[in-house]
């Protein structure tokens, strides 16, 4: 533990580095830029290694984002499952049973989807009340950082880790207390004209 | 007859020193209900919807409501006034989860021989781990190697979600954020006012405590949050103060209102004392009477006290003011008069004493007893202890300014025709809506407050009693039982979409045959550890993770079945002890149904096509707000009626005692024109009629028709002196400011029974006197 606090002090030090090498690249240029994000198709997979298990589990389907806070991630494999996040409201619909949820209820969850939906929106205010932020790389390439601010919360997460190509998000690495970590890569799908 | 008077009073004042007076909302419930009523009244007197206080604080911001409501939760949890308090904090949802996950092996309905036997546990391991891959895979992991079967995640599938109440910084609130919310259940019984009452003050002192801490460390005081409660305890506590405080206010005012009226009229202090005493007389032995006859006396049935000052006080004012010239000579040219107008009176109240509503047979009783008193009294008491004239003031030069009023307003007796003809347009125009067909139009309780109570159950999701299915039993485990099947009927309807979801006893409290099964359906460890052996090739998984599976099982087996005493201190114990209950020698399992979307009815056909359809004996389904709306439909028709029985009666009386149809015709027209322009007056003023409305109709004949059969007496005489035809007609006027008064007072009382009765009495009765007045030499 105190030797992965370490390695992330060393890596956010680096980072802060590169901030400042960097052309004025910081949060205050990428989050508008996300912000212009009005929305569009992705396809997702995602990986999670869960130490319980011998080998990582994977899942992936399709992400709809509709500016701001319309999210909708449609898993394909292995079980469908169709989550979607409106206003702040979350369904889960699984094996034909649909569960709604105020998110604010939940901050467990809220912790996982209100990174995905607060980069995606840009929402600087938004991941500033559950996290805080580290940006590094240029705005070509860049690496947002998101740690938990709650105790309670950093107990379950550690990290959250999301890499972008100017508007687009490519991966979102999710690392928690545990040593457990998912890993989603992100496609996106062109839209035809 | 003056010994024997006093002895009458001294008799009732005995009496009504040892009456048992009742203000709870008795009066308003049946006295004979039909089984599915008994199920609603004993759930709105005793039942666990009764015993629930809704808590609301609103103001401040968010974060100091969600503290204060802990803060008072932590406090109120402590005080054994209460069985419980629920607002969603931390520890009570972590309770809660103990419990469920403590006993998962007795309550969830998937634990069968088949599901830890190796195919079993294969299917059930690989739907777990594939449920790692799903969103929440990250949340559910910690659960995998003590409930590999996912025990955990049905059971909280099958509560009700939709039922669960908002949380915003670790405490329940209202879905818009504005108002913390908590939820209070009393170990006093709803009907059990005074501990009801301890119950409010004990909340009221944990809220200041808690406001006054948090006042200290807020930066804007002027921000104070404020408490609100609602709940059907605290409306009876309110009712009963309202009552109580109306009962004394009215009585107060009512008595002074009178005095300085006839100490206007009189100007004689002596004689304003003598015109109270039939009124005195005759409340006292209604009291008497209805203590004697009933066992006890409901505290609104004091508040048409009032309605009895305004009608006794009329005989004494006939007396005094007609017996100017000779008293002997006003027992024998009036009192057959009064007397006829009294009988009227009392025939028209006896038709409630025969109400199936406590709080109408009272009235009637009261009514009758009194008016009787006051009459009698009036005739042979007040002559014996006064002889001589009663008031030296001349009342001829008054009476005959209102004699020559009369002779000009002939010119306007085509008036009572037309507006009998406008009022019954309106009454026709408006004859759907009327009525009002709420319960709760009856209820003391504001309508704000019901906005504020409904508003609140909204938010917490407590049962309201909208849609239950019921299963019965000979005892708590038959009903349990029965509660089971009912619920796997439920659960596809469910499916089908027909409810929303349902909550059961059953579900936090199996019947025990249940919970056996149960428990000797799980392997030893030895036999667990072998199918989990086998169960896990082609799976991610080692057996070995499971070791905290194979403890819980074997402890689950060691432990035994889950009692009701082991879900205290969890929200579930709520559940089990609201929705359980006994009524006679039976057990009743209570299973609130949610409408598939807030606020459109259940297909209750369809509903009870499926319980119809399973063939079980012992399951029912209750719409409680139709079956509370069909019990006052009840009352209304039974008013209704009693109230056209009393007029027929009133009608044979006249009747038999005038001897001629015209002249009986001639008596009630003009009453039946003034109810008819109350009637549409009310409906104008959208007022709804209720039963206590139609009573305050009934009182406006019985007053009026005191007006009427004097000026039938006047037309019956030819050769009357004018000087006496201008002193009845003074004294009419006076009786009419007496009776105006004693219900106009009640027109503006908050306890709407009081008040209906009140805004219909007062215009009545000044119409029937004008009308009687405009009709006296109309010849039909």
């Amino acid at each position: 533990m105190m030797g992965s606090r370490y390695l992330l002090l060393l890596w956010l030090m680096l980072m802060q580095g590169q901030n400042a090498a960097a052309e004025d690249f910081g949060l205050d240029t990428l989050l508008p830029i996300l912000a212009q994000n009005r929305g569009g198709r992705a396809r997702f997979s995602e990986r999670k290694f869960i130490s319980l298990l011998d080998k990582p589990i994977e899942s992936s389907g399709e992400l709809v984002y509709a500016k701001p806070d319309h999210l909708e991630k449609n898993t394909l494999k292995p079980q469908p499952e169709h989550l979607t996040l409106d206003n702040g409201i979350l369904s889960v619909e699984r094996k034909g049973q649909k569960k709604s949820v105020q998110m604010n209820d939940y901050p467990e969850l809220a912790i996982f989807i209100e990174s995905l939906r607060g980069t995606l929106a840009g929402d600087r205010a938004a991941l500033e009340r559950i996290y805080r932020l580290f940006l590094g790389g240029s705005a070509a390439h860049w690496t947002l950082l998101l740690l938990p601010s709650a105790p309670e919360m950093s107990a379950i997460i550690s990290q959250i880790k999301i890499t972008g190509e100017s508007a687009q998000l490519r991966s979102i690495e999710i690392q928690q207390a545990d040593g457990d970590r998912s890993v989603m890569s992100i496609e996106p799908i062109r839209e035809e004209p | 007859m003056i010994l024997i008077w006093l002895g009458f009073i001294l008799a009732s004042s005995g009496i009504v020193g040892r009456t048992n007076f009742n203000e709870d909302m008795s009066a308003f419930l049946p006295a004979n209900p039909t089984q599915q009523q008994q199920l609603l009244v004993s759930m709105l007197k005793d039942g666990m919807v009764a015993r629930l206080i809704l808590v609301g604080i609103e103001g401040g911001d968010a974060v100091t409501r969600a503290e204060l409501s802990k803060f008072m939760a932590k406090r109120l949890r402590d005080d054994s006034v209460f069985l419980q308090i629920s607002n969603g904090d931390a520890s009570s949802q972590e309770r809660d989860r103990k419990l469920l996950f403590g006993n998962r092996y007795l309550l969830s309905p998937a634990v069968s021989a088949e599901h830890f036997s190796e195919a079993g546990l294969h299917a059930a391991l690989a739907a777990s781990i594939e449920a790692l891959a799903s969103s929440s895979g990250l949340l559910l992991k910690s659960l995998l190697p003590g409930d590999p079967t996912g025990e955990m995640v049905r059971l909280l599938g099958l509560i009700d979600s939709g039922s669960q109440p908002t949380s915003l910084h670790g405490a329940w609130a209202s879905k818009d954020g504005t108002r913390a919310l908590l939820l209070a259940s009393t170990r006093a019984s709803g009907s059990d006012l005074d501990g009801q009452q301890q119950a409010i003050l004990t909340i009221r002192q944990a809220f200041d405590v808690a406001a006054g801490v948090a006042a200290k460390d807020s930066a804007n005081p002027d921000a104070s949050p404020r408490l609100v409660l609602a709940g059907s305890g605290v409306f009876s506590v309110a009712a009963r103060d309202t009552i109580k405080s109306e009962v004394i206010r009215l009585s107060v005012l009512g008595s002074l209102t009178i005095f300085t009226l006839l100490l206007a009229i009189y100007r004689s202090l002596a004689t304003v004392v003598l015109g109270l005493l039939p009124v005195a007389s005759g409340i006292l032995a209604g009291i008497a009477a209805v203590s004697l006859g009933f066992g006890v006396v409901y505290g609104i049935t004091l508040g048409f006290g009032a309605t009895l000052i305004g009608e006794a006080v009329d005989y004494s004012i006939y007396l005094f003011i007609q017996s100017q010239q000779d008293a002997r000579l006003w027992a024998s040219r009036f009192w057959p008069t009064i007397r006829l107008g009294m009988l009227t009176s009392v025939f028209g109240f006896a038709s409630l004493l025969f109400s199936g509503f406590p709080g109408l047979a009272q009235l009637g009783l009261y009514s009758i007893v009194g008016l009787l008193t006051a009459a009698t009294v009036t005739r042979f008491v007040l002559p014996a202890l006064h002889p001589g004239a009663f008031s030296h003031r001349d009342f001829a030069p008054f009476g005959v300014l209102l004699l020559n009023g009369i002779r000009w307003a002939r010119h306007w007796r085509w008036l009572p025709a037309a507006l009998l003809a406008v009022a019954c347009v309106i009454v026709f125009w408006n004859r759907d809506g009327m009525w009002s067909h709420d319960l709760a139009a009856l209820s003391p309780v504001s309508a704000a407050d019901q906005s504020l109570d409904a508003s609140l159950r909204a938010g917490l999701g407590a049962p309201d009693g909208g849609y239950l299915a019921i299963a019965s039993g000979q005892d708590r485990e038959a009903a349990l039982a029965a509660a089971e099947k009912l619920g796997s009927i439920l659960q596809t309807l469910t499916t089908q979409g027909v409810i929303a979801g349902f909550t059961s006893p059953a579900l936090f409290l199996p019947s025990l045959d249940t919970q056996q099964a149960r428990l000797s359906s799980l392997p030893t460890s030895d036999e667990l550890q072998h199918s989990l052996r086998d169960a896990v090739p082609g799976l991610p998984v080692r057996a070995d993770r499971f070791k905290p599976f194979l403890a819980d099982v074997e402890s689950a087996r060691r432990r035994g079945p889950l009692r009701q005493a082991d879900l205290q201190g969890t929200s579930f114990a709520l559940a089990v002890d609201g929705l359980l209950l006994r009524q006679d020698q039976r057990w009743l399992a209570l299973l609130p149904l949610r409408e598939p979307v807030i606020g459109s009815p259940i297909d209750t056909v369809a509903l009870r096509q499926a319980i119809a359809a399973s063939g079980l004996a012992d399951i029912g389904f209750v719409d409680i707000k139709s079956e509370a709306d069909q019990l006052y439909a009840g009352y209304l028709r039974d008013a209704m009626a009693f109230s056209l029985t009393g007029l027929a009666a009133i009608v044979v009386l006249l009747l038999a005692a005038l001897r001629s149809v015209k002249r009986a015709a001639r008596v009630m027209a003009p009453l039946l024109i003034a109810v008819l322009v109350v009637v549409a007056g009310l409906a104008l003023f959208g007022q709804k009629l209720t039963l206590l409305h139609l009573v305050g109709l009934l009182l406006t004949v019985a007053v009026g028709s005191n007006y009427a059969l004097f000026f039938d007496l006047g037309r019956q005489e030819v050769e009357t002196p004018s000087v006496e035809q201008a002193i009845t007609l003074a004294s009419l006027v006076f009786a009419n400011f007496a009776t105006v008064a004693g219900f106009g007072l009640l027109a503006f009382s908050p306890v709407p029974v009081l008040q209906a009765i009140g805004v219909t009495v007062a215009p009545g009765a000044v119409l029937a006197l004008a009308f009687s007045a405009l009709l006296a030499d109309f010849d039909p």
